[in-house]
């Protein structure tokens, strides 16, 4: 009983994870950057829900759509200013400046709401108890998997069907060739950057309401974990950043709860570097073989 | 008399420089003219200095994308500090214990830069990030967990897996010391660290990458960074040649480890984490890939530039980041470029 309750923690965990995932991913896919300042589009996100509940009483469902529509529009300004501008220059250069951005939002937080933590009430509290008691499965979880799931099949469905999905892929292949095809590539990243931010916004609600410490750094650990996530089922893969999230969140959980609470971080990461060895692109990353 | 190449003049001139920089300093020093803020600062400097020039031999002259160059300087920085005080009795001789922990923290730091390259160098570009960083946390996260005691009959290890472990389960004897203490990192440290003991490490350092680049092996390091297939295609050994380059920029990092850790009377190891190895990739970044005086000056300039802009305080990370991104903006617009192109342009036109 007691693997099975932290099985479904490990899961709810990877959840998260899985959402912030899919937004590295999609950007890597499209932009071929990986956007460090990801993790602080979360911390934004859960700072815009605190204040509305905390300061403006809104309710929850408010809060939350606020959040995701301030954390859009960041999300579309910052790849308008900061990153647009590097289309051409260097991997390293675009990655200096995304660690530049990041560290602007975290001391921009600072600022605001000065760094000693704020402590966040859940959207939704209670558990659920199972298996006459035994088995208890709070509703966050409950929520954080529902929400999930929810994500993964509308971006899926999103991605394949619609006509702006079709775009996307066609940047993501070729950006030349899709130009030329009269898409519109800087508009289709600008799209991009606000669904991934929008994702982030969500996966801070529920990060919060999981963990409900809320201070500048929030975003770093989540940050730097969902994107070993998605490197591990494979960047630039949808399906892979759900399973590498995941994946990821269940070894976390079964590592803290059996092997080690002082070592569980670095068995996670252990078990990418050893995932990585044997498959070099991730889970389900595509293997490009290399011409002459 | 012969006219020296290019490259000569600027390593003469980058080694000149250097010891310029520190007579002035001694000089500034004994004069009493630095105060002692500015004073600590020194030692600090010397260290990044050396972390930026070995991480410019990875990323800059190897090619190879690293974001877990601090995880070299923890090995480098505990291992100095166990060495140096467990051979306080052996060896009371302080600058020799210095240079003997430098060694010894170099020589871990290289071994673990051999366990953990040999594999990774297989993998390429943003993978090869994901893993060394990953690597850096994994470092911190295991000294995290370490118990280190010294006491007549030798050295004590303890791996505090699951946080009940403390220094008493190392059992020392009457009389022993405890080095490293999990969590809280090494305490009561005996500082050995001098401005002299920096220089000479970045002399040293640069002798070691500025001779490597310049001889068969750093050519070789160099062609394959620039295209990896004609490199292999003409019979170099790639991962003989990358596994060199990593290897020596982590035993760099691991003796500059050592002198920053034997520094300070306290040190965790959670400084060295993700932002310290981002700091140094971003000194490396702003000073040019490659581009060896380059690392110095931006480590100079970017370490003082935020201590210097204490007094305004909340705003003092703020207006680094801005900074940051500026530069990055500018030195990578086409409208810069092309300026900067038609002012080379004309310089060398009025020189021929």
């Amino acid at each position: 009983m007691e693997f099975l309750n932290n099985l479904i923690i490990g899961v709810s965990l990877g959840s998260i994870y899985a959402i912030i995932a899919l937004g590295y991913t999609m950007v890597y896919g499209i932009a071929k950057m990986l956007n460090f300042a990801h993790g602080d589009v979360i911390m934004v996100g859960g700072y815009i829900s605190f204040c509305t509940t905390f300061y403006l009483d809104m309710p929850v469902w408010l809060s939350v759509l606020a959040a995701v529509a301030v954390c859009t529009v960041l999300g579309v300004v910052i790849e308008g200013l900061a990153y647009r501008p590097l289309r051409q220059a260097t991997s390293l250069a675009v990655l200096i400046t995304a660690i530049g951005v990041s560290y602007f939002l975290q001391n921009t937080a600072m600022l605001i709401w000065s760094p000693t933590p704020k402590f966040y009430t859940a959207v939704v509290s209670g558990s659920l108890s199972l298996l006459g008691g035994q088995l208890q499965v709070s509703y966050v979880s409950i929520l954080t998997v529902a929400v999930c799931l929810l994500i993964m099949v509308v971006l899926t469905l999103f991605i394949s069907k619609s006509k702006l999905g079709k775009a996307m892929r066609a940047c993501s292949e070729d950006k030349g060739a899709a130009q030329l095809m009269g898409i519109n590539v800087n508009r289709t990243i600008s799209i991009t950057f606000a669904i991934g931010s929008a994702l982030a916004a969500i996966a801070g609600v529920l990060l919060c309401s999981y963990t409900p410490q809320l201070s500048p750094t929030t975003g770093t650990q989540p940050g730097i974990k969902a994107f070993t996530a998605a490197v591990f089922g494979g960047i630039g893969s949808i399906p892979g950043a759900f399973l590498g999230g995941l994946l990821l969140g269940i070894i976390e959980s079964l590592a803290k709860a059996y092997l080690s609470t002082n070592l569980a971080s670095a068995i996670v990461f252990a078990v990418l570097i050893l995932v990585l060895l044997f498959r070099p692109s991730g889970l389900l990353g595509k293997y490009v073989p290399e011409k002459v | 008399m012969k006219t020296l190449k290019k490259t000569t003049k600027v390593n003469l001139a980058t080694y000149l420089g250097v010891i310029l920089a520190f007579t002035c300093v001694t000089v500034a020093k004994g004069t009493g003219l630095l105060s002692n803020s500015m004073n600590s600062w020194l030692v600090p400097i010397c260290c990044y200095i050396v972390m930026a020039i070995s991480l410019n031999l990875t990323v800059g002259i190897s090619g190879e994308l690293s974001l877990g160059h601090a995880g070299f300087m923890s090995v480098g920085a505990f291992s100095g500090v166990v060495t140096a005080m467990s051979l306080q009795q052996a060896i009371p001789f302080s600058p020799l214990r210095l240079a003997v922990s430098m060694i010894v923290g170099a020589a871990l730091a290289a071994v673990v830069g051999l366990i953990v390259g040999i594999p990774v160098l297989r993998l390429r570009g943003d993978y090869l990030a994901i893993v060394t960083l990953a690597f850096g946390e994994i470092i911190k996260q295991l000294i995290n967990c370490l118990l280190v005691g010294w006491d007549s009959r030798g050295l004590h290890f303890a791996f505090n897996l699951d946080g009940t472990q403390t220094i008493s389960s190392l059992g020392l004897e009457e009389g022993g010391i405890a080095i490293i203490k999990g969590a809280q990192g090494a305490t009561g440290t005996v500082t050995l660290s001098s401005f002299t003991a920096g220089f000479v490490l970045v002399m040293l350092t640069l002798f070691i990458v500025l001779n490597l680049i310049q001889s068969r092996t750093g050519r070789a390091i160099m062609a394959i960074r620039d295209n990896r297939i004609a490199a292999e295609s003409v019979g170099l050994n790639i991962t003989k040649y990358k596994l060199t380059a990593f290897v020596t920029s982590a035993a760099l990092a691991g003796a500059a480890g050592a002198l920053y850790g034997l520094n300070y009377s306290n040190l965790s190891s959670s400084i060295f984490d993700f932002n310290t190895s981002i700091l140094i990739l971003v000194f490396v970044v702003l000073g040019g890939l490659g581009n060896i005086w380059g690392s110095i000056v931006a480590t100079v300039v970017l370490y003082i530039l935020p201590e210097a802009l204490r007094e305004f305080r909340d705003y003092r990370m703020l207006l680094y980041a801005i900074v940051l991104i500026l530069v990055m903006l500018v030195t990578n617009s086409p409208q810069v470029k092309a300026i900067l192109g038609h002012i080379k342009g004309k310089g060398a036109k009025s020189h021929g």
